[in-house]
C-alpha cells in the first residue's frame, strides 16, 4: 500500500526533469521530497497527482496502477504553494467545492465544512473571501479544501514557501500534528532541509532529476551517500577530499600532528551557537560551530592563530562513502 | 516575435488537468473556432480580393490608378497626414494637462476624451455639422470643403495620441526630471531633452494608429463633406460610389489597397512597440496600444 | 518639472481651446439643437413608426450578434491561452483583421458573397433566405465588425488568473465542464463583461457596412445610425438630431460602463487599468480621496 513510483522519466523540451526516479512511500507516512530548484521534486509530486504525464514509468497508488488515471479520478488532495484559492468563492465555498462536485446534500456539506474549518482553526471565517485572509489562513483553507473529500493521499507543493518565517514554523508544527491525527499518506515538497528534517519521517533527496538518497533525517545526516547529500542535508566544510561537519571541528590552542593552523577571521554569535570563521594556511575558508561555554573557555579573538582538529570526516572520492574518525 | 497588436500570449504550460471539455476535444474546439472565423471574416475578405482580380491584373491596376481613384487616395492621405500632425501636438499637450495638472472636473474631461471613439461615426459627423455647417451659430460654415474633412478626422482621431502618451507620462520617473533640474536644466529644456524623448514612442504609436484609422473613415465624412469627386471625395466614399454604379471590381481593387495599407500600418505599430522600446516602457506601450486599438473601434472602425 | 505659471496657463489654454472647439462645443450644440423647441419634437420624432422600427432593428442586431461573438470570444480565448497550437498566431492575426477593414469594405465583401451573383447568393435564394437588404445581412456585418472585442478583453484576464485554480479543481474531482463553469468562467467574468459592453457599443454604432448591406429601406432595414443619416438627408432635422442624441446618450453610457467595468476587471484579475481609469485614479490618490 502507500505510493510507489517506478522508473519515472519526464522531459520538458531540452530539460530532463525526471531521470529514472523510483520512490516508495509507506502507507500513512509523512515524506518530504527535498532538493534544490530544478531537482525535479515538484514534477514528481505533480506526476503523482496526475497534473503531469510521465514519458515513461509507473505511478502506483494504494496498490493500483494510476499512471493513466486522470487527476480528477485519483483522489489525491493537492495543496499549491500559492494556495490556488477560488477567489470568487467564500472560504466555505472553497472547502465545500469537492463535496458539491460529488453531489453531497447541503446539510451534510455544511457539517463537514464546519468540521474541517474547526480542524484548521478557521471556524468563524467561513463567510470571508480568500483575499480577506492572511497567507497562513489561506493555506490552512487550502488544506481543509483538500482534506474535505477524504483523499487517499495528500500532496503539498512547497506549501509554506510563500509565507513568513514565523508563520512557516508554526504551520510546520501544525502540519505534523495534523498528520499525527489523520494518518493520511502525505508527501510534501520543500527546498528547506530544516523544514524537511523537522516534519518528515522519511526524506527523499533529489538532484537534477534523480534520487540521491532516501531515509530518515538521522540516516541522511550521519550516513550521507554522497557529497551532494552531505552538503544539502546539514552544513559541511570541505578540506580537500574530506568533508567535515562544523560541529565536528575541534578548536585547540596547541598544535599536534593531526591539527592544521588556522586564522580566526570572524566570530558570529547566533543565539546559543557561535559560528567561528577561519582561514587555513592554504587559503581555504572553513567554519566551526561552538557553544558559548566552549567559546568562553578558549577565549578566541579575531586575528588569533589557533589549531583545528577535524573529528569525523567523510570522503566520497572512491564512489563509496568513507568515514574516518580523526 | 509575433507581429500583431493583440500579441500571442505565452501559452501557460498546458497541464494535463484543467480545462478539458469532454466531448469537445481540442480538435473539435479548434475546428469550430476556425469555422466561425472563416465564415465571418476570411470568406468575405477573400471575396473582395477575388473580385478585385476578377477582370485581371491590368484592370486591377487601372482601377487603382484611375484619375478619380487617385484623386481620392491623394486627398485621403494628405488630409490624414495633416490631421495626425495636428493631433500629435495637441494630443501631447492634452495628455500633459490631464496627467500633470489639477482642476475641478478633471475626471469627467478625462473620460470624455474617449467620446470620439465611442460615438457612432454618423453622429460625430452630425455633431460637427451643427457647429461648423450651414446653420452654424458662429457663422463658421466649412461644410462641403476640404477643411471639413480635416475637422472631422481631427475629431475622430483625437484620442489616439492622448491615450498612447498618457500611460507613459504617468509611469515616468519624476526623479529623472529632478536630476535634470538639479543639474541646471530649465523647464523647456528638461521637457525637450528628458521628458519628450520618453513620450516619443507613445506619440509615434498614436500617430500611426490614427493614420490607419483616418484612411478608412467613412461615417463622419459622409454628411459634412459633400463628397464631390476630385474635390472632397475620400477613398471610402469613392469605393461606395463605385459599388453603387456597379463597378464592384474597381471598388474591390481600391478596397484591397486600403486594406493593405491598414494592415501594414497595424503590423508596423506592433513591430515598433516591441522593438522600438524596451523594458518596462515596452510593456506599458504595448498595453496602451492594445487598449487604444480596441477603444477606437467602438463608434465605427476604419 | 513644474511649469511656470504662464506656461501652465498657456498649456491649459491650448488644451481646453482645442477640446472646446472640437469636442465640447459641438456636443453641447447638438444637445441644444435637439431640445431647442422643448422635449416634444424629439420625443415625437423618436416615437414615429420609422424611428421605433429602427430602434427595434438595432436591438435585434445586438441580440443576435453579441451572444454569438461572446460565445466565440470565450472559446477562442481559451484556445489561444490554454492550448498550444501552431495555428494560434494565425487565429490571432485574423481576429485583428476586422480592426483594419473600413466598414465600406465590409459592406462590399458581404455584398459580393450574398448578392445575386455572389458566391452564396443563389444558394441562399434557393433556400428562401434573404441575406442582403434584410436583417441577416446586417447581422453578419455586425458580427464582422465587433468580432474581436470579447476575445481581446478575455485573453489577458485568462492569462492573469493562471491555471492553478483549474488544476486545484481537477484534483478535487471536477471534470472539464465543471471546472469551466464553476471556476474559470466566474474568474474571467469581468473581462468578458467588459468585452460585451464594447461589442454592444460597436454594433449600435455601425454605419458604413450596414449602409451597403441593407439598402437602407425605411421602416424595414434601417438601423438607428442609418435612420439618422437618412433623416438628415431628407431635411428632417429634428428626427436626425433626436436619433443622434439617443445614440450619443448610449455612447456616454458605454463610457460610463467602461469606466466602472474597467475598475472591476482590474480588481478581479489584478491586471492593469485602462489608460482612462488610470489617469483618474492616480489623481484621486494625489488628492487623498
Amino acid at each position: 500500500m502507500g505510493i510507489a513510483v517506478e522508473g519515472a522519466f519526464k522531459r520538458f523540451g531540452d530539460f530532463q526533469a525526471l531521470d529514472d526516479v523510483s520512490i516508495d512511500v509507506p502507507d500513512g507516512s509523512l515524506t518530504a521530497l527535498l532538493g534544490p530548484s530544478g531537482s525535479g521534486k515538484s514534477t514528481l509530486l505533480r506526476a503523482i497527482a496526475g497534473l503531469e504525464d510521465l514519458d515513461a514509468g509507473q505511478v502506483v497508488i494504494n496498490g493500483q496502477d494510476a499512471t493513466t488515471t486522470p487527476a480528477q479520478k485519483r483522489e489525491v488532495g493537492f495543496v499549491f504553494q500559492h494556495y490556488a484559492a477560488f477567489k470568487h468563492m467564500t472560504v466555505f465555498g472553497n472547502v465545500a467545492f469537492g463535496l458539491k462536485i460529488r453531489k453531497w446534500k447541503r446539510p451534510e456539506i455544511s457539517d463537514r465544512v464546519h468540521e474541517l474549518l474547526r480542524l484548521v482553526q478557521l471556524d468563524g471565517l467561513a463567510e470571508r473571501y480568500p483575499d480577506q485572509l492572511s497567507g497562513g489562513q489561506r493555506q490552512r483553507m487550502a488544506l481543509a479544501r483538500a482534506l474535505a473529500v477524504e483523499p487517499q493521499v495528500l500532496l503539498l507543493d512547497e506549501p509554506f514557501g510563500a509565507l513568513d518565517a514565523k508563520v512557516r514554523k508554526d504551520l510546520r508544527t501544525w502540519l505534523r500534528r495534523l498528520h499525527d491525527e489523520m494518518h493520511v499518506t502525505t508527501i510534501f515538497v520543500t527546498h528547506d532541509q530544516e523544514e524537511a528534517m523537522d516534519v518528515a519521517e522519511q526524506l527523499v533527496v533529489m538532484n537534477e532529476g534523480r534520487v540521491e538518497q532516501s531515509g530518515t533525517a538521522g540516516d541522511l545526516y550521519e550516513h550521507p551517500a554522497n557529497e551532494f547529500v552531505m552538503s544539502f542535508v546539514g552544513e559541511v566544510n570541505r578540506l580537500g577530499d574530506h568533508f567535515v561537519r562544523p560541529h565536528d571541528m575541534d578548536v585547540v590552542l596547541d598544535p599536534d600532528e593531526r591539527t592544521e593552523e588556522a586564522l580566526v577571521q570572524r566570530i558570529v554569535a547566533l543565539g546559543f551557537e557561535i559560528r567561528v570563521e577561519f582561514t587555513l594556511g592554504d587559503g581555504t575558508e572553513v567554519w566551526a560551530q561552538l557553544t558559548r561555554p566552549e567559546l568562553q573557555k578558549l577565549e578566541l579573538r579575531e586575528g588569533q592563530i589557533v589549531y583545528l582538529r577535524p573529528g569525523q570526516t567523510k570522503s566520497f572520492s572512491s564512489g563509496e562513502a568513507v568515514s574516518a574518525a580523526a | 516575435m509575433d507581429a500583431h497588436p493583440a500579441s500571442i500570449p505565452p501559452v501557460q504550460a498546458a497541464p494535463r488537468a484543467g480545462i478539458r471539455l469532454p466531448g469537445v476535444g481540442a480538435g473539435l474546439g479548434r475546428g469550430m473556432v476556425v469555422l466561425y472565423l472563416s465564415l465571418m471574416v476570411l470568406l468575405p475578405l477573400a471575396a473582395v480580393v477575388d473580385e478585385s482580380l476578377s477582370k485581371g491584373l491590368d484592370a486591377f491596376w487601372s482601377s487603382v490608378t484611375g484619375d478619380q481613384a487617385m484623386a481620392a487616395l491623394k486627398l485621403t492621405v494628405v488630409c490624414s497626414l495633416i490631421v495626425v500632425a495636428i493631433n500629435a501636438v495637441f494630443g501631447t499637450i492634452i495628455a500633459w494637462v490631464l496627467v500633470r495638472d489639477e482642476f475641478p472636473g478633471k475626471a469627467a474631461v478625462n473620460a470624455l476624451i474617449d467620446l470620439p471613439f465611442a460615438l457612432p461615426t454618423i453622429v460625430a459627423g452630425l455633431t460637427l455639422l451643427t457647429l461648423y455647417g450651414a446653420k452654424s451659430p458662429i457663422g463658421l460654415d466649412v461644410a462641403g470643403t476640404r477643411v471639413a474633412i480635416v475637422v472631422a478626422l481631427c475629431f475622430i482621431t483625437l484620442p489616439f495620441v492622448v491615450r498612447s502618451v498618457q500611460p507613459l507620462l504617468i509611469e515616468m520617473d519624476r526623479e529623472m526630471e529632478e536630476a535634470a533640474t538639479s543639474l541646471g536644466s530649465g523647464g523647456f529644456t528638461t521637457f525637450r531633452r528628458i521628458i519628450f524623448p520618453n513620450l516619443l514612442p507613445g506619440v509615434v504609436a498614436g500617430v500611426m494608429l490614427a493614420f490607419a484609422r483616418a484612411l478608412g473613415e467613412y461615417g463622419s465624412l459622409i454628411l459634412i463633406t459633400g463628397n464631390i469627386p476630385f474635390e472632397t471625395e475620400v477613398s471610402s466614399v469613392f469605393i461606395r460610389s463605385q459599388i453603387e454604379s456597379g463597378n464592384t471590381a474597381g471598388a474591390s481593387a481600391v478596397s484591397v489597397v486600403l486594406l493593405a495599407l491598414s494592415v501594414v500600418m497595424l503590423i508596423a505599430v506592433s513591430l515598433f512597440a516591441h522593438s522600438g522600446t524596451h523594458g518596462e516602457k515596452r510593456g506599458i506601450l504595448v498595453r496602451a496600444i492594445n487598449r487604444v486599438i480596441s477603444r477606437s473601434q467602438l463608434g465605427g472602425g476604419s | 518639472m513644474t511649469p511656470t505659471a504662464p506656461a501652465k496657463w498657456g498649456l491649459r489654454g491650448l488644451a481646453f481651446g482645442y477640446l472646446g472647439l472640437l469636442l465640447l462645443a459641438p456636443v453641447g450644440m447638438i444637445f441644444y439643437k435637439t431640445f431647442e423647441h422643448g422635449l416634444g419634437p424629439p420625443v415625437d420624432a423618436m416615437t414615429s413608426p420609422e424611428a421605433l422600427h429602427a430602434i427595434q432593428l438595432t436591438l435585434l442586431m445586438v441580440a443576435v450578434a453579441v451572444p454569438l461573438n461572446t460565445i466565440f470570444g470565450v472559446g477562442c480565448a481559451l484556445l489561444l491561452v490554454r492550448r498550444r497550437w501552431w495555428g494560434n498566431s494565425i487565429v490571432d492575426g485574423i481576429i485583428n483583421l476586422p480592426f483594419a477593414v473600413s466598414p465600406i469594405v465590409v459592406g462590399l465583401s458581404l455584398y459580393l458573397l450574398y448578392g445575386n451573383t455572389g458566391w452564396f447568393g443563389p444558394t441562399m435564394a434557393e433556400w428562401g433566405i434573404q441575406v442582403l437588404f434584410s436583417w441577416p445581412g446586417m447581422v453578419l456585418a455586425s458580427i464582422f465588425v465587433s468580432l474581436p472585442f470579447v476575445v481581446r478583453e478575455t485573453v489577458p484576464v485568462l492569462q492573469e488568473i493562471g491555471t492553478e485554480q483549474e488544476q486545484a479543481a481537477s484534483t478535487l474531482g471536477a471534470n472539464g465542464w465543471q471546472t469551466f463553469w464553476r471556476i474559470t468562467l466566474p474568474a474571467i467574468r469581468w473581462g468578458v463583461a467588459y468585452g460585451v459592453v464594447l461589442t454592444v457599443a460597436r454594433v449600435l454604432g455601425e454605419f458604413g457596412a450596414v449602409t451597403i448591406v441593407s439598402g437602407s429601406i425605411s421602416g424595414e432595414t434601417e438601423t438607428m445610425p442609418l435612420f439618422v443619416a437618412k433623416a438628415f438627408e431628407q431635411f428632417q432635422e429634428e428626427a436626425a438630431y433626436a436619433g443622434a442624441i439617443v445614440l450619443a446618450l448610449l455612447a456616454l453610457t458605454t463610457l460610463l460602463l467602461m469606466s466602472v467595468g474597467g475598475r472591476k476587471a482590474k480588481a478581479s484579475s489584478g491586471g492593469s487599468l485602462p489608460a482612462a481609469e488610470l489617469a483618474v485614479s492616480t489623481s484621486n490618490t494625489k488628492e487623498g480621496s
